[in-house]
């Protein structure tokens, strides 16, 4: 008998008993579905996750952070300094595996003021002009301060748009983008001057959502009088841009300003007294405060917040951080009062999470097609009990053993594949439904490799179930089954 | 040379430690073109004895030579290929699939045989047209009559061209007049060439063919052929001449 006309009568038979076959497929259907479904979150939360490992810089970037003094070392402790500028020059000079350093100082307690608006940045910065390398920001309008800014450490700043929304209005609030390079503002009372602004940092998947809602015309108001509606509706009214990508918002509510700026005007003294809003508790500003935000008087915290460098192979990390740490040990006096923080603990978590996530979604779904194969193989049993006598007569009449077996077993692989290939529809559906539930950022992605891989699967399983069914069947004895009542 | 020759053939089961001999030692000669009866009280073994000539079964001892082809020990797979170009069956529940149509089951030995499908439908039809079914090609068996099934069975077992029909009680589930002209259809392909083993526990039904093989505790107790004797000159119905 032909493979053709084999797969005919399985059609056929299936057909018969439309109702138990849908039944049955629905097993596989879900496996199927469930798998590829599984697989789609997956790599939604995968592309999530590298598209934001490359927004704070990617895997070179490596944070110097201050810690603890380890215990053999308290007696030191009032030796330590910290994190100073004597570490950025001494790494820039005897690192040469480290390409970029980047001091930051970073001030908390600032409030930016421009008419009755205000907004307290979340990153307020001073650092240097390659600060915008390192951490892949792109200056959109205007420019970024210079060294020669840096030096004479002017008032100028390069703010995130998150920053121009909340003190010149969003574009979705005002119906234009406002560019608000060569404006003033006051930080904590003092003028800045706008010189640069970056681009708005979202995930692709917001993007194309945000492109989309300015190709259509805009749309009413909401009722009532306009408001602020709580946490999270910064720079955002009706909804335009999602919650989630915390590493784009945080990246959008940026000010940077020169790291000689910073530590003259925030760090030496408390900006202008009597407002109040400075107060920073520096070893030097209450006998500065009563200054009218001039540099007169000051005597200034060293310490940086942070220091970023950048190394030259992400190959070498071992060596370039055992350079660095060298070097630092040095200017620490031997104290080690610092450590390393590189991407690739979040990135290797990032993997781990993911092969996690694989894994107990995989298993999942793998049982699920599993309890679809055993559903299809109880079916394909009571299926061929029923049709004892008809074996008996296709035997009679000249069904070899293999005839049957084929039979049976292309009766099951015709139920896994109609019920695979149905599952890929439900699948698709199924994470469409996901993608307006999941968080945009880590929207699902259907890949080619899953619907094949789950489609192999069902067919897969679909073989093993009929194959006992099939045996069973074929081993029948004719005479026997035609007896069969 | 006979179309099968059975030489000393047993079969023997043993149920419960007791050895139960269903065929002892049987000799038989079938030629070509013969229509005989398999007559026997249930039990006798004539069923074992149908169930070994049509390769349903193989026995326990002894030869079996079907068409020049000694078939005792031929392997499963074997047996089927044979009982697929060689032998037809019709039973006494006329064994036609309900889910398939009069044509698809006549063409289903064919399927099996390898045909293709303008073949399987020429070769269904001309079956069908001997036994004057070919106007109830598209009916399921469940829409026919007894007898209407009986007839499509039998074009299912003819439509291979086989060299021998085994009909097991093939009139067991008809009325009797209907069961007549079944049984004059047998007699009609007999007259045109075919060979047919009717098996029967009904010496009324045995009555009709030229040769009586009767069996009785597994042994070939009576071999009549009633052309060699001189009997019998033709076949004796009750009713006459009219076909369906």
């Amino acid at each position: 008998m032909h493979l053709i006309n084999a797969i005919l009568v399985g059609l056929k038979e299936i057909w018969a008993n439309k109702f138990r076959s849908m039944l049955t497929m629905l097993g596989i259907i879900l496996g199927v579905s469930s798998l590829v479904a599984m697989s789609a979150l997956v790599k939604g939360m995968e592309n999530g996750m590298k598209e934001a490992l490359i927004a704070i810089g990617g895997l070179e970037k490596v944070r110097v952070e201050e810690q603890d003094i380890p215990v053999w070392q308290q007696h030191l402790a009032d030796q330590a300094v910290g994190t100073t500028m004597n570490d950025v020059h001494a790494l820039i000079r005897s690192a040469p595996l480290i390409t970029m350093v980047v001091p930051e100082m970073r001030t908390r307690n600032i409030t930016m003021t421009r008419g009755g608006k205000s907004i307290s940045p979340w990153n307020f910065i001073g650092t240097w002009p390659n600060a915008v390398e390192l951490n892949q920001h792109v200056v959109a309008h205007g420019r970024m301060f210079n060294a020669l800014d840096d030096e004479n450490a002017r008032n100028v700043c390069v703010i995130g748009t998150a920053v121009r929304d909340a003190l010149f209005g969003s574009p979705e609030q005002i119906g234009r983008e406002v560019i608000p390079v060569g404006e003033f503002v006051n930080i904590n009372n003092q003028r800045f001057k706008i010189i640069g602004m970056f681009e708005h940092y979202e995930s692709d998947q917001d993007k194309k959502r945000r492109e989309l809602q300015t190709a259509k015309p805009p749309e009413p108001k909401g009722t009532g009088p306009e408001r602020s509606r709580g946490y999270g509706s910064m720079g955002s009214k009706g909804g335009s841009r999602s919650m989630g990508g915390f590493v784009f918002d945080l990246k959008n509510n940026s000010v940077y300003i020169p790291l000689n700026t910073m530590w003259l005007r925030f760090r030496a003294a408390s900006g202008t007294s009597g407002t109040g809003t400075g107060g920073f508790g520096g070893r030097s500003s209450s006998s500065s405060s009563s200054g009218s935000g001039s540099t007169a008087e000051f005597v200034p915290d060293p310490r940086l917040s942070t220091l970023s460098v950048k190394i030259a192979d992400i190959d070498k990390m071992d060596e370039a951080l055992q350079q660095a740490k060298n070097v630092m040990l040095h200017t620490h006096k031997g104290i080690e009062d610092f450590s390393f923080r590189t991407q690739e603990n979040w990135s290797e978590g990032i993997t781990q999470a993911i092969s996690n996530a694989r894994m107990s979604g995989g298993i999942i779904a793998a049982i699920s097609l599993l309890v679809g194969g055993i559903g299809i193989m109880n079916i394909m049993l009571a299926s061929i009990t029923e049709r004892v006598r008809e074996i008996g007569i296709r035997k009679a009449i000249g069904a070899t053993f293999f005839d049957v077996f084929t039979q049976i077993l292309v009766e099951s692989v015709v139920i896994a594949i109609l019920g695979g290939v149905a599952g890929l529809f439900t699948s698709n559906m199924l994470v469409k439904l996901l993608i307006i539930l999941s968080p945009t950022e880590n929207t699902p992605v259907i890949t080619v490799e899953s619907m094949f891989l789950a489609f192999a699967f069902s067919v897969a399983v679909g073989i093993l179930a009929g194959l006992f069914p099939a045996l069973k069947a074929a081993k029948l004895n004719p005479i026997q089954a035609l007896r069969y009542e | 040379m006979a179309l099968i020759e059975l030489r000393g053939v047993s079969k023997i089961y043993h149920l419960g430690g007791e050895e139960i001999r269903a065929l002892d030692n049987v000799d038989l000669d079938i030629n070509g073109g013969e229509f005989i009866s398999i007559i026997g009280p249930s039990g006798s073994g004539k069923s074992t004895l149908m169930h070994i000539l049509g390769c349903l079964d193989s026995p326990t001892k002894g030869s079996i030579k079907l068409d020049g082809t000694e078939i005792a020990s031929a392997s499963t797979r074997d047996l089927a290929r044979i009982r697929n170009e060689k032998i037809g069956f019709v039973f006494q529940f006329f064994n036609l699939l309900p889910k398939l149509n009069v044509l698809q089951n006549v063409e289903l030995p064919l399927v099996y045989a390898g045909c293709g499908s303008r073949e399987r439908r020429e070769r269904a039809m001309e079956a069908l047209r001997l036994v004057e079914m070919d106007n109830r090609a598209k009916h399921r068996p469940m829409q026919l009559s007894g007898g209407q099934q009986q007839r499509a069975a039998i074009a299912r077992a003819l439509v291979n061209r086989p060299k021998i029909v085994f009909a097991d009680e093939p009139t067991g589930n008809l009325d009797s007049h209907t069961g007549e002209t079944i049984l004059k259809l047998f007699h009609d392909l007999s007259r045109k060439g075919s060979t047919i083993a009717l098996v029967t526990h009904d010496p009324e039904i045995a009555a009709v063919t030229p040769r009586k093989i009767e069996i009785r505790d597994g042994k070939i107790a009576k071999n009549v052929d009633a052309k060699l004797a001189g009997q019998l000159d033709g076949p004796k119905f009750a009713v006459g001449n009219q076909p369906g």
